[in-house]
Formats: C-alpha cells, structure tokens, sequence
C-alpha cells in the first residue's frame, strides 16, 4: 500500500542513486547503517518516506529502520538548513565558555537546538568534539570552522550567511 | 625524499587545518615556485604536531626551525627570508613565555621536554600520505619480521611481556586479550579497530589515524597473525572526513606494495581491511555494543560472558583494540618487550597520549611516560593556568572518570591510581579547570552528557543518569536541598553497582568525584544559595562596589534591562528586581566595580 505513495514523494532520480548502491553491495547482511549513511548524503535527511524505501530494498520492517535512524545522532529526521551551524559542546569547549556563544546564537537566530529557520538558511546543532580543542570554543558553519568565537563575534559570523 | 635540501613541514592535524594551514600549503608552494626552487624544498603536510595551543606549527628540516602561529601571508616572509636567504623569521619563532627568550628547535621548548612520543612517532614527522616515508621510519619492518620470523605465539608472547594495556581505557592487557582470541578455534576471526572516539575533548585517535594511519594498518595485520584472523574491520567515526580519507589512501597503497592483501610479503598470511562507519554514538566505545553497530543494529551492549574473543562479529571470535593500543605494536615487536617494560611504570609500562584540554595555556596533544605527576603535565608541559588563574580541579576520563584537585597534583598518573582516586585513564582527555569553574555545573554536564548517550536498554542507567542529571539541574538552579546531596550518593551506588555496561557503571563518577573533593560547594549551593565559582546565573548577584565605581554610566548605558541607574561621576547602583543577570554591565566596566556575588 505504502510503496505507490513512496515513490511518488521522493525524488525518482534519487531514489535510483540509493538504489544502485544498496544493488552493488556484496550482501546485504548488516549494511543498513552504511545504507543509511550513503541515503542521508543523497537526500540530506532520513524523512519517513527514505525510511520506508530503505526497509523494503533491504527487506527488513520500517520499525527496525526506524530504530537504528533514532538510535545515533548522526542521522537526522529533520532537513538541515542551508548553513547548518554546529557549536562544540565538547568539554574543552564547554569550559572555555560554549554555552555562552550556544546562548547567543539561540537569541540571534531565535532557535532551539534541532531547529531551522523558517526561510530554511540556519540550522543551529550542537556536536561533540571536533577534534580542535586548541581552537576552543569552536563553531562549524557547514565546513567552515571558526576557531575562540565569543558572543560578540556571533553577528558578524551571521552576516557572512546573510 | 633525496632529492630534496630542505623539508617544510606543515601541519595538517584538524585543529590546524581549521586555522587555515590548507592555504599555508598552498601559498607555500606557490612561492616557492616564484622562486624557481620547487625541487629542492619539499613541502610536506604531516599529521598533528601537538602543540595545539600555538598553531598553525610549521617546521623547517633540516634546520629544525619551529615556527609558530603562522599565517598563510607569512608563507612569503618564510620563503624569502628563511629558504632563500637563510636568516630565521624572528617573529614566528615561539617565545618562552617565561623567560621571554626565544626558542628555535621544539625539543627545548617546555611543551616538549618532558614528552615521549611512541604513539605519535610518526605524527608531524611524516607525510601520512606517502607510504615510502612510513618505510623509511622502520614501517612494516615489524609485519615482515613477524611473519617470516616469529610465531603468531610468539608475537603473544611479546606483547604479553611488554606489559601493554589496552589504551581505550579500561586497561586490559593486550596480550591476554590476543591469547584469548588465538585460543578460540573458529573457521573464521575478525580483528577490530575501535576508532570511534566518542569522550568530548579526547582526540588521539583521530590524530593518529590522520599522521600515521599505516601503523594501524601494520598492527592489525599484525593482530590478525597472531590470532589467527584474516579480516580487520576499523570501526570509524562518520564524523572523522579527513581520518577516513587518510586511512583509505593508506590501505590502498598497502595493497599495492603487497603488506595488506593476499600473499602478504610473499607469504601465506592473508589480511584485508574494511572501513564501517559509525554514526555518533557514545555507548559504541563498548565493545559489544560496537560490534552491534557494526552488524548495522542499534549499538546497544550485551551482557559478558561472552566476551567478543569467544563470540564477537557474526558470533565470531574478535579481537577488539583501540586506536592508540594499536600503534604502539609495531615498535614493541622492532624495539622488544624489554624495551618497552623500561618505559612508565612497573604495572602501566609505556606511555599514554593525553588531549590537554581547558584553561591551561598550552593546549595540545601531548605523550608523556606513565608515572609522570599531573603537576608535571599541568604547570611544565601545559604551562599552568591561563590568564595567571588559580588551578582548581583537572578531568581526566571523560564522561566516565572523575576530577583531582591540588592535593592530587604529586600522584603519579597511570591506571591503578587514578582509579584510586576516584577517577580513571578513559581515552585520555584531560580537561584543566581553574577557580572559575563550578563544580555541580560541571557534573550537570557530564550527566546531561550521559543522559543523552545512555543506550536506554537498562533501567539503572536510563532512568538512573536521567534522575540524576534532574537533581543536579537544581541544584544549580538554587532549587536544591540537603536531602538531594544524599540522594546524589545513594542513587549514584545503585547506578555503578546495577548498570549493564561500563557506561552505565561510571556515568556517576563525576558526581562522586565531584562531592567527594567539593563538598562545600555543593553545600553553597543547596544551603546558601549561592555559587562561589560565579558559574551559576540562577544564583548570582551583580554587586557594584561603591569604592571602585568612577560613575562612567557605561554600565547603565549597556544594561539591557535598564536596571542600572545613577548620576553621573557617582556611584551608580543595581536594581536585583529587574537585573536579567546577563553579565554585560561585569564585562564592560573600565575599573572592574562591578563584583559577581
């Protein structure tokens, strides 16, 4: 019942592109976090409809799929904005003051932590540790990475986007 | 690398890279070749020099010039200067901070004196990316001698004599686990990489991977011999882009130089690796619940017996190590067990790999021999406390370890005291933290850290971190009691006492640690509400003090709230009614009048 509704609300090309990956695996015995990954890379996120697809070409239940997207953070339910903003709220970061600039970005984008902006350009994310602690605290702006951001410097990384 | 007189050495560590040393690279090369002398300098972007704190680092050889903070404008000033004209560029150079004299070569510089580098050989040294340079330092010499030479017993053997305990944290002895492995009879075993760093503020694993990803390589065909495996797996954070490309163009150059693939070395060992990515979940450093994930299932642990060396991967016999256990292999085999036992102490021989983390003025990677004192590593190699602080409490272990104060300082540091101490080795993030810290904000963190990561498969720790994260909430909200400081104590013994998985088990170390060493701050905050470290805003006051206030109006003119009211060239004051508590009159006021209380 569901599959007819599927394809009609993904994008066909894309699904192909998912689909010949999921073809060219040797098995697919415990693959599903690899399909996952490669799935979020071609559509950004895991809606529903992603999941229902994946479950069937890998003939496992949805509640499975379901299961694994829930279970690790890397994978989103949620369609990212343009400029997914990332605060590190890794311990070097936290004690040299990340929940200030979090704070700031909250009030400047108005936002919660998962959140996007209505016009789709900002989400606002917070991730853990990346690896810079010399930098700290550290904001990602997509690849971007700016290094002992303080509240003040908030607006100005903003404007860059806008 | 003959051909060349001179070698740049860039950078290319994550932290750097964030600072632009891709362009350093570039521009570089670039001026060099306005030069005309691209083939006699060799511009190389090796894995992490370590010394965070001052980067981007970029060192010249065989000079061993150590520049520091360089921009990608100073590539110019580099080229021209030091390359072509041989006079060092003066204002690059690292500045003693206490002598104020300037330093040319790192080994001299008090951030290196005391390291020892064994896992990080290789990392600022090489270029990960280029085979031939692991070779030339003895790489793979370890995997051929292993496999014409030794048998897989005595490869155990070795390692169990050298001593080495498993890295990751727990310190189990590598050797012992290996044996097991060995011992299990199965058609087929796996050997598994845990690379899936998940401590907030502990990056070795990643560095490693990126400066030096072919010593991985090698132990886990090494592993794979002695066990008896003919497939590794490294379990990779998804989150890790420039670890993974590394790693794939190292495996790909192996197979093409015949030291991973079939036939290793012309042998009958076989061994092929494969990438699985994990995708950001704390309770994946587990074993079990790792190889869950890598079955491409929720990584959720299970109980033990039995142990991933009886039935692991596909219920087959695995032998998992981390990241950093890995890389001290090969040179265990090349230098010998003995060797090696020399080095850190009787029961935690070697070295360990520390991410210095917080307010201490050298941020970085360091590796230092195991029985050195916190107060070496602190206040000798991290420099001591930025900005002339007081040094408060140091976090090492993560979410699942505890804090040292003062008193610590002199402890030597390896697995058996610190867990004496109410603390543990974890990865190996160590997060420095100085008067300004709180300490129940601190635990608050780490069991909203914990909270959020708990699998949710058992009770204790699911609705245990989540209780407990709940009191501490208010306690820094100033809502707490007396009462809650006991239900602090007790729940945390039934979570360590009941939880699955070690997770679970050490989630309220931090509370533990925490009461233990600051009980008076958790009274201050439940009795008197108040929060000596000035952390908590729930609880916090801004005072101006009359004496010290030039009645600028600065203040009265930032407030956001207009809270702040007086006369010019007086002592103006706050209205506590409307004060929101933002902090932005205390940050701005020229003579510092306005006081946190």
């Amino acid at each position: 019942m569901s599959s007819s509704v599927v394809s009609q609300t993904l994008d066909p090309s894309k699904c192909k592109q998912l689909d010949q990956f999921i073809d060219q695996l040797p098995s697919k015995k415990g693959e599903l976090i690899a399909v996952l990954h490669k799935a979020q890379e071609i559509f950004g996120y895991l809606p529903k409809e992603v999941q229902q697809h994946i479950a069937k070409r890998l003939e496992v239940p949805v509640a499975k799929v379901y299961g694994v997207v829930s279970f690790y953070s890397f994978f989103s339910m949620e369609p990212k904005g343009e400029h997914p903003i990332s605060i590190c709220m890794g311990t070097a970061c936290y004690v040299r003051g990340a929940e200030k600039v979090l704070n700031e970005f909250k009030k400047e984008l108005n936002l919660e932590v998962g959140e996007t902006t209505p016009d789709g350009k900002f989400s606002l994310l917070s991730l853990r540790c990346v690896g810079a602690c010399g930098l700290a605290p550290v904001v990602m702006v997509g690849e971007k990475v700016y290094g002992r951001v303080t509240p003040e410097m908030v607006k100005d990384i903003l404007k860059e986007y806008q | 690398m003959s051909n060349y007189k001179m070698h740049v050495l860039v950078c290319g560590g994550t932290g750097c890279i964030s600072a632009e040393s891709g362009k350093i690279v570039e521009n570089l090369i670039q001026c060099l070749q306005e030069h005309h002398m691209e083939e006699e300098v060799q511009v190389v972007k090796t894995g992490c020099f370590g010394f965070c704190e001052k980067g981007p680092i970029v060192k010249i050889l065989p000079d061993n010039t150590f520049y520091v903070q360089v921009t990608p404008d100073d590539a110019k000033i580099i080229v021209e200067e030091h390359i072509v004209k041989g006079r060092k560029v003066k204002k690059l150079l690292y500045k003693d901070p206490g002598t104020k004299e300037t330093i040319e070569d790192s080994k001299h510089m008090d951030f290196y004196k005391k390291q020892m580098r064994i896992a990080l050989r290789n990392c600022g040294f090489i270029d990960p990316t280029n085979i031939d340079e692991y070779i030339a330092r003895d790489g793979y010499h370890a995997l051929g001698m292993a496999l014409t030479e030794w048998t897989p017993e005595q490869v155990i053997d070795a390692i169990k004599k050298s001593g080495l305990r498993g890295r990751g944290g727990g310190g189990f002895p590598t050797g012992l686990k290996w044996e097991f492995a060995r011992k299990s009879s199965s058609d087929k075993k796996y050997v598994v990489c845990n690379a899936d760093e998940g401590d907030p503020g502990a990056f070795m694993d990643r560095s490693i991977l990126e400066g030096d990803p072919h010593s991985i390589i090698e132990a886990m065909a090494i592993c794979g011999y002695a066990i008896g495996a003919d497939e590794g797996k490294v379990y990779i954070r998804a989150e890790y882009p420039l670890a993974i490309q590394r790693l794939k163009k190292a495996m790909k150059d192996a197979e093409e130089y015949g030291l991973l693939g079939n036939h290793i070395l012309g042998t009958d060992f076989h061994f092929h690796i494969e990438i699985k990515y994990g995708a950001g979940a704390f309770v994946c450093g587990e074993e079990t619940a790792l190889i869950h994930s890598m079955e491409g299932e929720r990584g959720e642990p299970t109980t033990k017996p039995p142990f991933p060396a009886e039935s692991g991967y596909w219920g087959k016999p695995t032998n998992v190590n981390n990241v950093e256990t890995f890389a001290n292999i090969p040179i265990i085999l090349l230098k010998g067990a003995d060797w090696f036992k020399k080095i850190g102490t009787e029961k935690s021989p070697g070295t360990k790999v520390f991410a210095l983390a917080g307010k201490v003025n050298n941020v970085g990677l360091i590796e230092v021999p195991m029985g050195i004192t916190l107060r070496e590593v602190i206040f000798d190699i991290g420099g001591g406390i930025k900005d002339g602080k007081k040094f408060k409490a140091v976090q090492t272990g993560g979410p699942s370890g505890g804090c040292l104060t003062e008193k610590d300082l002199d402890t030597p540091i390896d697995f058996d005291t610190l867990l004496t101490k109410g603390s543990m080795m974890g990865s190996g993030g160590m997060i420095v933290m100085d008067e300004d810290d709180c300490m129940p904000s601190v635990a608050k963190f780490y069991l909203e850290f914990t909270e959020e990561e708990s699998c949710g498969k058992c009770t204790p720790c699911r609705v245990g971190t989540k209780r407990l994260s709940e009191v501490l909430k208010k306690i820094t909200a100033g809502q707490g009691t007396m009462e809650h400081l006991q239900e602090l104590k007790r729940l945390s013994v039934v979570i360590q006492e009941t939880a699955l998985c070690g997770l679970g088990q050490t989630a309220p170390n931090p509370i533990l640690s925490t009461l233990n060493n600051f009980e008076e701050e958790y009274i201050a905050h439940v009795r008197d509400k108040q929060c000596p470290a000035g952390q908590c805003t729930a609880l916090l006051k801004y005072i101006i003090n009359e004496e010290k206030c030039i009645g600028c109006t600065v203040c009265a003119r930032v407030c956001p709230v207009n809270a702040i009211t007086g006369e010019r060239k007086k002592p103006h004051v706050i209205d506590q009614a409307t004060c929101i508590k933002c902090g932005a009159c205390y940050d701005r006021c020229p003579t510092h009048a306005i006081e946190k209380r």
